[in-house]
């Protein structure tokens, strides 16, 4: 278990008065206090980790979010800012100390513009609604977390979240234009706007990614997308795990940049064909997931150019869908890993780290021998193009030493990442999760670096405090 | 005070031997001008500084993986350099970044060499393909570089993916040797295209143009270049107006592009079309803004504003005696004529007014120290400046002035 800060007694004493004074910044309306409606948010996608705030708050006005924090920073009350809470490295924990500011009421969408190709939105939005609401008129809002049913933007910009096709359009920063920011002091700051490329500092690529620490994000502006034609996925088995790291590498170099390029291996592969019936091969070790898009003659000429590439390596299945049914079919499996391997195993630690793709065999080997050293059973879904591993760590919760098990082989994957000149985290951000392992990867002068621009933003530590920096320097 | 020429410039060979250098201003107090090639020299406030870095010796490609679409170089190798030793593997810089030294190079003589890819990351410079594909800061993976007190920094590192850490890549990125010396970086690269095809569209206005680029950069059908000429004659002969849309593809996919968008334009007109060979050095001359052409004594600026609103800002500031020509969509205005504080002044009004940016280029030394060459900061915003400046550089060394004054 990861340690967390003991709450400032002279704060939870405080409770009542806290309370108070955030019902006449906010309203009653806007306030949670009491225990029970206080649980549901006592923890995020990372559940093995709870702690019930002191107050909740749900502003829905930018107004109100300063107003709140404003409050928070001149009382040195720490603050826990939330969107959905579907973080999985502890994004989102609360603390028993802290007011949990979250944007979920605010969530309207302000602004579509098809000649300018933006959308402006609050920071509740759901990641879903954003296409949603742009693609009747053939557009879509590039960046798709598996997680997009749920999390938010706030939550994206926040995690700099990717998805499946970021190989093409990038992760979150790279779609943005500007956001709203509400700064510690209560002041509103617009970072960026609906033009490309910051004159100064680049404040819009600074705070994307940070994880709450420097201030509260309450609308954002994104890039939306014309969708391409059509697309349409091809399977491909292989009966080794290096040899599908190399049809990987083919592919890129002959110049084919898919849409999305995710590779399983067999644990991953059963886990999702008993889930999904979804028709993946069994005998296969490693499995390749590849989409191409772009009309449909375009899509011909693609597939049969990397049929003829994956064809060199000896497959051991290889399926093209010839329709929109057919790439469905082939997703659904993917689609439903973390679900699957729920099945085999209610609880289950999913991490996030990156390598480069040259380096999958020996990512594989080491993942394998740690998962028999530790005895707890390892499966294995890859965003194959860029590197990101999401190994998925089983474990029994019911068994504090089997979780203790599991996080110690998670630290020891991410390590081994690192080593292999990755790093800690591709998708999910540091959280709790990660924190005490950031020197593994950066020094003590980088460190300090990073510590001294937290502290140019937010000079009392308050926001989100005992993240993403290890515990020993918050 | 005019910039220091050349050489009285320290370009050490080695990241230490930089960091020592700064670390010796550091503890002097001593403000340092940074540099490159200093090929723009011009873009920005003059440095008062009694002595400058440059990493302009430190050269080379450190990692270069193709099928990994990552490059590493120190910051003074040239970006030439590594254009050619990506085309040899069939890939390219993704963000086209200019060469600007026939605009902003040094006001007192000739630049130092070509511009280097410390230089285009530190002024996050792209060039067409921004509409399209991002911009510059945005294939930066990992950076190493040197901060105000001589400490070597990193952030970031050799993979496609990573959300670890504040990310300083992009904070470095556009802010010009403010906050560190950059010393190294890491770029995302990707496949070049087989075939370049534009479509050309004479005699438009400005408006029915921008209609034009944005109902191609709003089909499915890939334009990564969007940009309009006022006046086409000098690259493309006479016809008046030149609306560009170029497509980038496998060969065999440009017939049905081009065709398909030329069928989706005509209601805004007749499409010319041009093969590779003619559309390479076309796009080049925008990217590179040739087209401006400016005199000697003539300023030149860039505004980034929502596309829609640039015909608007075009016309402004041809009201106010400047001349120009849009790129990104409409988004990317560029604009030359007199080096004068009303031109800065029109197009301070123009950016305003269209609620966007602007930078100055290059423009006499007294009036870029005497008017802003980007937009001021709101009070809380140039507090945050500050502090973050404070936050890498405590003495202010690096760079002093050079994008606010008193920064
Ligand atoms: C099943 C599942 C699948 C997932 N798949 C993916 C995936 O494919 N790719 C991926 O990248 N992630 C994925 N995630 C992780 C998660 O969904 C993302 O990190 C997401 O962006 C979080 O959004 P959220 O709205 O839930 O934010 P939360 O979990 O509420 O918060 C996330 C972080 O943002 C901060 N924050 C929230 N709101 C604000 C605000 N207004 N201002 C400043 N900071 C704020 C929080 O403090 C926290 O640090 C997945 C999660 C689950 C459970």
């Amino acid at each position: 278990m990861l340690a967390m800060p003991e709450p400032k007694a002279e704060i939870l004493a405080r409770r009542e008065e806290i309370v108070a004074a955030l019902v006449a910044r906010l309203g009653a309306g806007n306030v949670i206090a009491e225990p029970l409606r206080l649980k549901p948010y006592e923890t995020d996608g990372f559940t093995a980790y709870r702690r019930v705030p002191l107050a909740v708050v749900l502003p829905e006005t930018t107004a109100q979010v300063a107003a709140a924090l404003k409050y928070c920073h001149e009382n040195g009350i720490r603050v826990v800012p939330r969107a959905a809470g579907t973080s999985l490295s502890g994004g989102a924990l609360p603390l028993e100390d802290a007011v949990v500011i979250g944007v979920a009421r605010m969530n309207a969408i302000l602004e579509v513009d098809y000649a300018d190709r933006l959308a402006r939105v609050q920071a509740g939005v759901t990641n879903i609604a954003i296409t949603r609401a742009v693609e009747g008129d053939g557009f879509f809002y590039a960046p798709d977390p598996s997680s997009q049913l749920a999390c938010m933007i706030a939550g994206n910009v926040a995690m700099n979240s990717g998805g499946a096709h970021c190989l093409k359009y990038g992760v979150t920063a790279n779609n943005l234009l500007g956001v709203t920011m509400v700064t510690v002091e209560g002041d509103i700051l617009t970072l960026g706007g609906d033009h490309l490329d910051a004159a100064g500092f680049d404040w819009l690529g600074l705070i994307t990614g940070s994880e709450g620490q420097l201030g509260i994000v309450t609308e954002v502006t994104v890039r939306i997308l014309r969708a391409a034609e059509g697309a349409r996925a091809m399977l491909v088995g292989f009966g080794a795990t290096d040899v599908a790291g190399q049809a990987v590498a083919d592919i890129i170099a002959s110049g084919i940049i898919p849409v999305a390029l995710e590779f399983m291996d067999r644990p991953c592969i059963h886990a999702c064909e008993a889930f999904a019936h979804a028709g993946y091969p069994l005998d296969a070790e490693a499995l390749l997931i590849i989409e191409v898009e772009g009309s449909t003659e375009e899509q011909d000429a693609l597939l049969a150019r990397l049929q003829a590439i994956c064809a060199r390596h000896a497959p051991s299945t290889m399926r093209v869908a010839a329709t929109a049914e057919e790439s469905l079919a082939i997703w659904k499996g993917r689609k439903g890993a973390f679900g699957a391997v729920g099945r085999i195993s209610p609880d289950y630690l999913c991490m996030d780290g990156t390598i480069p793709p040259g380096r999958l065999p020996e990512a594989m080997r080491g993942i394998g021998a740690l998962s028999e050293q530790y005895g707890l059973q390892v499966a294995n879904v890859f965003h194959a193009g860029d590197g990101n591993l999401h190994p998925l760590i089983m474990y029994d919760a019911n068994d504090p030493a089997s979780f203790d098990r599991a996080e110690a082989l998670g630290a020891d994957i991410l390590r081994l990442c690192v080593a292999l000149g990755g790093c800690l985290t591709g998708e999910h951000g540091v959280g709790i999760e990660k924190r005490d392992l950031m020197s593994a990867q950066f020094g003590p002068v980088d460190l300090d670096q990073q510590k001294r621009i937290k502290t140019a933003f937010d000079p009392g530590w308050i926001l989100n405090p005992h993240k993403v920096f290890p515990l020993v320097d918050a | 005070m005019p910039e220091l020429t050349s050489p009285a410039v320290d370009a050490p060979t080695s990241e230490a031997t930089l960091a020592a250098l700064v670390a010796a201003a550091h503890a002097a107090g001593t403000p340092l001008a940074v540099w490159g090639n200093r090929t723009k020299a011009a873009f920005g406030r003059p440095v008062q500084a009694a002595g400058a870095v440059s990493a302009r010796a430190l050269t080379g490609i450190t990692l270069y993986s193709p099928a990994e679409l990552v490059v590493s170089a120190r910051a003074g190798t040239p970006v030439a350099d590594i254009e050619e030793a990506l085309a040899e593997k069939g890939q390219h810089l993704v963000a086209e970044p200019p060469d600007l030294s026939a605009i902003c190079g040094p006001e007192d003589g000739m630049a130092d060499g070509k511009p280097t890819i410390g230089g285009a990351v530190a002024c996050n410079l792209s060039g067409p393909r921004r509409i399209a594909l991002g911009a510059m800061r945005d294939q930066v993976l990992g950076i190493r570089a040197v901060n105000g007190m001589g400490e070597v920094i990193t952030s970031g590192g050799r993979v496609l993916k990573n959300v670890t850490g504040l990310d300083l890549c992009k904070l470095l990125s556009g802010s010009r040797g403010t906050l560190a010396v950059l010393t190294e970086v890491t770029l995302k690269v990707l496949p070049a295209p087989e075939a370049t095809a534009t479509l050309v569209l004479r005699g438009l206005g400005a408006e029915a143009a921008v209609s034009a680029l944005s109902a191609g950069l709003g089909s499915p059908f890939g334009v990564t270049g969007a940009a309009f000429l006022p006046d086409g004659a000098a690259l493309l002969g006479p016809g008046g107006s030149a609306t560009l849309l170029r497509i980038e593809e496998f060969a065999d996919f440009i017939p049905y592009r081009t065709d398909s968008l030329s069928a989706l334009l005509a209601s805004h007109g007749r499409a010319d079309r041009l093969d590779t060979a003619a559309s390479l050095p076309l796009w080049r001359a925008v990217r590179d803004a040739v087209p401006l052409a400016p005199s000697t004594g003539e300023g030149v600026w860039r505004l980034s504003v929502r596309p829609s609103a640039g015909a608007r800002a075009l016309a402004a500031l041809g009201e106010a005696g400047l001349r120009g020509f849009l790129d990104w969509g409409g988004g990317l205005v560029w604009a030359a004529g007199p080096g004068t504080e009303a031109s800065q002044r029109a197009v301070m009004a123009a950016a305003g007014a269209a609620a966007g940016v602007f930078w100055t280029m290059r423009a006499p030394g007294p009036l870029r120290a005497a008017l802003p060459v980007v937009p001021d900061e709101v009070p809380a915003l140039a507090a945050l400046s500050r502090r973050v400046k404070a936050a890498f550089d405590p003495k202010g060394i690096l760079g002093p002035g050079r994008v606010f004054a008193g920064l």
